[in-house]
């Protein structure tokens, strides 16, 4: 489903940021990808939604090489990945269900179809229920919850996770993490970048390693 | 390796193959609700924000008014300047010493000529009638003893002597006579009035591009400030798989709100000036022969108004997205 191959980051001024990353994710595998602040995670997650292109190597998703892909292409990439973030990323004067709507609507599903998804997305993260409300006044959990129904209505085959858990205590951390196992187990590739090693221990999830650039462990 | 090679070299990725399910009528209906969301939902913005909206688009009506009110202004002395077009014709004031019975004959002179078409003898009565009637002296004009007009004959050429050369010549022919105390050729003040009235065209011409230089900028700069305060959704909207066309799409309709809203006050202003000048100008025509009638913006000129400015509101954010979403790069 994601292949590196012999990846390097450079910016400009800034040396290497990743160093010859080259791992493959199989279809329907869930793996954490960690290392220190500033190793690198952030910048591989980037290369996977195009928000960045590497500078030497390939990245292959669901077999097609990212390097290949046009400007006019990404969107329609991006749709083919779930990206859930740390700070949840929700449009505050939207409500849950606009919120959840908002990939379903860009990528043109009609009116019933959205009403449809958006719920049964809902209902998955255990929020059916909210769509009303506005993200402000969910807690930390549930607001996080939204971001990951976003992530998953519109059915993509990858989710990426960056630092999800990184402002929720344990509790709602292994919550979440529980979640994404369930994902995983219909067949949706997870990568989840995550510096909370107790947690990941607790999983018996592979985990890449980043160090300084470089993948020191797979 | 070498497949992922092999692949690279010899097709493009087949990524923009798979959109969204569901059944073409139920994607049409969401193509034509999300344009019509975009449409209301950048006019609803606009309205929630009706200080600033309203500050804008007064400055951009006041920019397009300009330029259409002197449109019409020259629209209007163009009327003016098309009355008078047929009159090339010469007045030749006879001397006063002159009788009436040889003022009549050298009329009928003139008139054996072949290059002239018309004659026209206006008797001292009939031009102070005229001028009574006309000048608003006409109380003035009783208190004197002595009717103080001369007689005028009114020379109109042939068409075919529209060259200048022959007309001069035909002046001069005139002014040699021994009856005529002083000839005059209207032609010269008309043919200034077109030539001013050319400058004034092309003026407006001027004044029309770079007033509309400046509403397509104003605009632009209105949309870059909303790009700026919606930078949050849009980033989260890429990061979601947005096209450029969908991220366009809400702000090229306020830029078009913005124009169209332009040119209707815009509109508003030219008519309200028109108005207002009416009756003065009315008064003064009616002084005159009351040819002239104070003419509006018409039906064609106020759609091309609107049309105008709403591209002009288009374009301008259009310029703006088109240069700063590149920059717009999601975290």
């Amino acid at each position: 489903m994601l292949k590196f191959d012999n990846v390097s980051m450079r910016y400009p001024g800034a040396g290497d940021v990743l160093r010859n990353v080259s791992f493959h994710l199989q279809r329907g595998e869930m793996a954490f990808l960690t290392g220190h602040s500033g190793a690198g995670k952030s910048t591989l997650l980037k290369l996977i939604a195009l928000i960045e292109r590497c500078s030497r190597g390939q990245v292959l998703l669901d077999g097609e090489s990212l390097n290949l892909a046009k400007d006019r292409q990404v969107p329609y990439i991006r749709r083919k990945v779930g990206l859930i973030f740390q700070d949840y990323k929700l449009l505050q004067d939207r409500t849950v269900f606009d919120n959840v709507a908002l990939p379903l609507v860009i990528a043109g599903y009609g009116h019933n179809e959205v009403s449809r998804r958006v719920r049964a997305s809902l209902d998955k993260v255990g929020l059916l229920g909210k769509e009303r409300k506005y993200p402000a006044v969910l807690s930390g959990g549930e607001q996080q919850r939204v971001g990951i129904a976003r992530a998953v209505v519109n059915k993509p085959p990858m989710i990426l996770a960056d630092e999800p858990t990184g402002n929720l205590d344990p509790e709602l951390s292994a919550e979440i993490m529980h979640l994404f196992e369930q994902f995983q187990q219909v067949g949706v590739t997870i990568l989840i970048a995550s510096h909370d090693i107790s947690l990941i221990a607790q999983m018996n999830h592979r985990i890449l390693k980043l160090d300084h650039g470089q993948l020191v462990a797979s | 390796m070498k497949h992922v090679n092999k692949k690279s070299v010899k097709q493009e990725p087949r990524w923009q193959t798979k959109i969204a399910g569901g059944n073409f009528v139920d994607k049409f209906h969401a193509y034509r609700n999300h344009h019509a969301q975009a449409l209301f939902s950048s006019l609803g913005r606009l309205v929630a924000s009706r200080f600033s909206s309203a500050m804008t688009i007064i400055v951009l009506a006041i920019a397009i008014s300009l330029a259409s009110g002197f449109y019409i202004l020259v629209t209007n002395l163009q009327q003016l300047a098309g009355n008078l077009e047929a009159s090339n014709q010469i007045s030749l004031f006879i001397k006063d010493e002159i009788s009436e019975a040889r003022t009549n004959k050298f009329a009928n002179s003139i008139r054996q000529n072949p290059d002239i078409q018309d004659v026209k003898l206006i008797t001292k009565e009939q031009a102070l009638e005229e001028f009574q009637s006309y000048s608003g002296f006409g109380d003035a004009i009783k208190a004197l003893e002595k009717n103080p007009l001369p007689v005028v004959i009114q020379v109109l050429p042939k068409n075919s002597l529209e060259n200048e050369q022959a007309l001069e010549a035909l002046l001069d022919d005139f002014k040699r006579s021994a009856e005529v105390d002083f000839a005059q050729m209207d032609m010269q003040w008309v043919k200034r009035l077109k030539s001013i009235m050319t400058i004034a065209r092309r003026g407006v011409t001027l004044l029309s591009l770079l007033l509309g230089a400046g509403v397509l900028f104003i605009t632009a700069n209105t949309i870059r400030l909303e790009l700026h305060n919606r930078r949050d959704e849009v980033v989260i909207a890429k990061l979601v798989g947005a096209t450029n066309g969908f991220i366009h799409r809400p702000f090229l309709y306020s830029g078009f709100w913005i124009g169209f809203f332009s040119g209707v006050t815009a509109w508003f202003i030219v008519t309200t000036i028109m108005l207002i000048l009416k009756q003065p100008i009315e008064t003064l025509s009616r002084l005159y022969d009351g040819a002239f009638h104070v003419v509006f913006l018409g039906f064609a000129e106020t759609l091309a108004l609107l049309f105008i400015s709403s591209v002009l509101g288009v374009v301008g954010s259009w310029i703006v997205l088109h240069f700063q979403l590149q920059q717009l790069k999601p975290e």
